[in-house]
């Protein structure tokens, strides 16, 4: 099968197409009904295919494609390199075993945490950062003392998430069998004469593996996905039932559910890591990681805002919305929502001021302004906190996955 | 044999290393200087650089002594005298027409038009106040800005009287000067390019500035705010040399209870628990302390000593862009007989920069990392002064020349070899025969008083003392009052407030810092 190579435009003429095409673009692009087009790190990806429910409903019922190669990524390597991310993120990178993936965040000095992102270990001293914003400056910085490499790769390698239950089924129809492959593993593959990466990680909450390889490769890849997992509906997603299955899986997004320390302009938009919820990744006892005296400073002397899931009466989605305090006092704001089809509630995730995430929760209230024919309608939801993940299926985890 | 233990390790015996020993010792520490030279004294320290030959090492002359370290190491007692406190300093003329200043910074200039000694007056006046208004600082943690930020405010309230008493004009003045460049506030007073030339060289010497760059003025203020022995604005010369200077602390701070142990290069400073417990030396022996003071360079003690994988990323960025150039190079001349600077008296300080413009256009040469065709200079022959520097009949000469490239285009040894020989050329002018009478020739570059002294990038302060890198801001943003991110490691050098020079004043600001406690 010889690959097409999507349309660079010259370069000369940047320009002109201020957004790239994926390296999947020509398969994304004639699935594209609806013309539905946004941008993603730089490149354009579509929003949506050909219908929101039909995508969304696949991810939880069949099995989904989503085109990741936006998604930028950094190859760390060197006989440091493991010391060096440690010292980066605040999670314990020498813990992580090769051939395995953690979910990772890393801060500046302050404490803040400047993006969140997946880490490979390909080898002892060979590691993938996977995240939403570029860093190459930050990581360079980082660089400085430690016998490490980092160059960014995003060109280099093409990236597809396929998830849904039936996600197992179909790479097994398409020859690869991961029956052993536990979630946050990865294994390779030969194919098409390269060498095809599958990682048990994904952002849907659900069964899911992220397949990762040569772009010289991709498009037979894709088309060899598409032919397998016809029996089962296998579908191309867009962004937008994405965002839809990660909101029911609780997931946040960089610069949708918190600023980067280093984009923010506000000073009181920044977040650390007890502000996300996200300080149990925190290894507190493998030496120094930037922004941890901070982070101890904030322990000892409690955070300003908290980040939780909330249960909202009704059905209308709270996007946005500002939430209240016995209908009055401003606490805090929803930086995701929606009306979840799979568990039939309404949902959303919030930063809410303390102690109103937990000691006084009791009383809150969502101001949602609902577009009713050219008029908003004001309507006060009650609002519960809530345990995330909202949705956490048992066949996310199971090995070997079910034969769905 | 197990070494005592000690509540204090100080990194480096230079001087401010020295001050802060004696100061810590003196609050009931018992403290122990680590110091990687043959004997403490850092760039105060003399050295015999050809045999019979004894050169000061960089430093040749005091401009300010903290008057505490003088009073409370009692220096005096110790050895140290000087052979004078205000030197007289011709500005020496190719054509033998010489200005001569005498007195606190030039109260008495002989050679100058009455119009010229009347300007003088009047702005060397307004100068003196200004720089009476800075000099408190000096002696003092930096105040910062910043709530809780632990400011010695009574000193502050006490300083800001100082600056009231100004009076409203002179406070005016003030203000609008502060941050000027020092070519232009000449170029509004004076006319005489003599005079116009030392003061222009005095104001940039040690800096990476040329007269015409912005916040020149600076430093001039900060050099006539220097006192030694209770002479404002000194340029004082000890007795014996530099050296003295070196011994007298050294002693004064062994017979406080100070243990200095030479010879011992700190390699690296131990970190346990995100505290500093100790240091480990170049030999690989490790020495304990519950407090870790380094008197050597910022720079090298966070990145090398301490090392980045103890610190965060955007810290580590600050100390990599802390400004470090050094553009003073340092030469020394074995003469087989006194030279002839056109009847300049040789017991003065000689500066050879015959106007403000050609102070700019030596230091233009450097900005492209080039060798100045015409580097300006400071001269001192200690040998004039006393015996004991050279073989009886002759002399030795010291003089810091300026600019040097700190990274030259042409590669050291080439560029080392072009300033030698232009800086003889400009002496041979000045002192025609001189040439003939050089038996040895040393030039320290900006590169070689690195790898010799340790001073980041040849610089005189240990890191630029511009006006981003002074006070609250020094060594750099977000990083002073002595303080460090590590728990029990301090900063007591001349990269901290208020900056170089042969002093003191940092290491014992330093030592008070911890004296009060953290109390952050
Ligand atoms: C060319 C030149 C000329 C100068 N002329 C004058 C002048 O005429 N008058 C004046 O007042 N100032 C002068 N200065 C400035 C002055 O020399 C410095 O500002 C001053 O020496 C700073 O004192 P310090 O104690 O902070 O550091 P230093 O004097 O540099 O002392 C640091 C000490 O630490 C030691 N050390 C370094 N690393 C280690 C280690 N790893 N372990 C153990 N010990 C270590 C060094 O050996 C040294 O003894 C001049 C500077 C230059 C560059």
């Amino acid at each position: 099968m010889k690959a097409e190579k999507p349309m660079q435009p010259d370069p000369r003429q940047h320009y002109l197409t201020p957004l790239r095409q994926t390296t999947f673009h020509p398969r994304t692009a004639a699935a594209n009904r609806l013309n539905s087009w946004g941008p993603w790190g730089g490149y354009t990806t579509v929003l949506e295919y050909d219908d929101l429910a039909m995508e969304h409903s696949a991810i939880r019922n069949a099995a989904t494609v989503y085109d990741l190669c936006p998604m930028v990524k950094y190859r760390v390597r060197g006989p440091e390199a493991a010391a060096y991310l440690n010292r980066l993120t605040v999670r314990n990178a020498a813990k992580l075993p090769v051939g395995a993936v953690h979910y990772t965040i890393w801060c500046d000095d302050a404490g803040h945490i400047i993006d969140d992102g997946t880490l490979f270990r390909l080898g002892e001293a060979d590691f993938r950062i996977c995240c939403q914003e570029r860093h190459l400056p930050w990581l360079l910085d980082s660089a400085f003392g430690f016998e490490v490499s980092v160059a960014e790769e995003t060109e280099e390698i093409a990236a597809l998430s396929l998830q849904g239950p039936c996600s197992f089924a179909v790479l097994k129809a398409a020859g690869f069998d991961v029956a052993a492959l536990k979630p946050f593993r990865m294994a390779t593959f030969g194919f098409d004469g390269g060498e095809l990466m599958i990682s048990r990680t994904g952002f849907t909450g659900d069964l899911g593996y992220e397949l990762w390889i040569a772009p010289d490769h991709a498009l037979a890849l894709w088309d060899c996905l598409f032919e397998a997992g016809a029996p089962w509906g296998l579908r191309p997603i867009g962004t937008q039932a994405l965002d839809l299955a990660r909101t029911e899986a609780g997931f946040i997004i960089t610069n949708l559910d918190f600023v980067p320390a280093h984009q923010a302009v506000r000073e009181d938009r920044v977040r650390s890591p007890f502000e996300m919820s996200l300080d149990w990744m925190i290894d507190w006892n493998k030496g120094h990681f930037t922004g941890r005296r901070a982070l101890l400073a904030e322990r000892e002397r409690g955070s300003r805002w908290a980040f939780v899931g909330l249960d909202i009466d009704g059905n209308v989605s709270a996007e946005h919305a500002i939430v209240y305090h016995d209908r009055k006092r401003e606490v805090g704001q929803i930086t995701a929502a929606c009306w979840s089809p799979t568990l039939k509630r309404n949902i959303a995730l919030a930063h809410l001021e303390r102690p109103y995430h937990a000691g006084k929760s009791d009383n809150l209230w969502v101001e949602v302004y609902a577009m009713r024919e050219l008029q908003y309608v004001k309507l006060m939801l009650r609002a519960k906190v809530c345990d995330r993940p909202f949705f956490n299926p048992d066949r996310r985890r199971a090995t070997p996955p079910g034969p769905f | 044999m197990p070494m005592p233990s000690f509540d204090a390790i100080v990194i480096g015996g230079g001087t401010n290393g020295l001050a802060c020993a004696a100061r810590l010792q003196k609050s009931g520490r018992r403290v122990l200087v680590l110091e990687s030279g043959a004997e403490p004294g850092g760039a105060a320290l003399g050295r015999e650089f050809a045999p019979g030959y004894r050169a000061p090492g960089l430093a040749h002359l005091v401009t300010t002594i903290d008057a505490r370290v003088e009073r409370e190491m009692d220096l005096g007692r110790h050895g140290l005298s000087y052979a004078g406190l205000s030197l007289p300093s011709t500005l020496v003329a190719p054509d033998g027409d010489h200005l001569l200043l005498e007195g606190e910074a030039g109260e008495r200039v002989a050679g100058l038009s009455e119009a010229e000694r009347l300007a003088w007056s009047e702005l060397r006046g307004q100068l003196m106040r200004f720089a009476g208004v800075l000099a408190p600082f000096k002696e003092m943690t930096p105040p910062r800005i910043a709530a809780g930020a632990g400011n010695e405010y009574m000193k502050l309230g006490k300083l800001g009287f100082g600056i009231r008493r100004l009076g409203k004009d002179d406070f005016r003045e003030f203000l609008r000067m502060l941050l000027i460049n020092v070519y232009d506030v000449l170029n509004d007073d004076l006319t005489d390019p003599r005079l116009k030339g030392i003061l222009a060289h005095d104001a940039v010497l040690g800096t990476w500035l040329g007269p015409r760059s912005p916040n020149s003025l600076i430093h001039l203020l900060n050099r006539l705010a220097g006192q030694v022995a209770g002479r404002r604005a000194a340029v004082a010369l000890p007795k014996g040399g530099m050296g003295a200077v070196a011994s007298a602390m050294a002693k004064a701070a062994e017979a406080q209870g100070v243990t200095i142990r030479t010879g011992a290069r700190v390699a690296a400073i131990l970190v346990e628990d995100d505290r500093a417990v100790g240091v480990t030396l170049a030999d690989g022996e490790e020495l304990r302390a519950k407090t870790v003071v380094s008197a050597i360079n910022p720079k090298t003690t966070f990145l090398s000593l301490v090392g980045p994988r103890h610190l965060d990323t955007g810290f580590v960025n600050r100390v990599r862009a802390m400004k470090s150039r050094g553009g003073a190079a340092k030469l020394h001349l074995a003469l087989k007989g006194a030279p002839d600077f056109r009847g300049a008296d040789l017991r003065t300080r000689l500066v050879l920069a015959p106007s403000e413009t050609a102070v700019e256009l030596s230091f233009n040469a450097v900005k492209y990392g080039e060798v100045p065709e015409r580097p300006v200079m400071e001269v001192i022959l200690p040998s004039a002064h006393e015996g004991g520097h050279a073989p009886d009949g002759h002399h030795i000469l010291s003089a810091i020349v300026q600019f040097a490239p700190h990274a030259p285009k042409a590669g050291p040894d080439v560029a080392r070899q072009e300033m030698l020989a232009r800086s003889l050329a400009v002496l041979e002018d000045h002192a025609p025969g001189l040439r003939a009478l050089v038996e040895h020739a040393e030039l320290l570059m900006p590169y070689d008083i690195e790898a010799r002294y340790g001073m980041v990038g040849g610089n005189w302060h240990h890191g630029e003392l511009s006006v981003e890198q002074m006070l609250f801001l020094r060594p750099f943003a977000g990083t002073s009052q002595y303080a460090t991110p590590l728990s029990d490691l301090w900063l007591a050098g001349a990269g901290c407030h208020p900056g170089g020079g042969i002093s003191g004043a940092a290491g014992w600001n330093a030592a008070e810092r911890i004296i009060r406690g953290t109390g952050r």
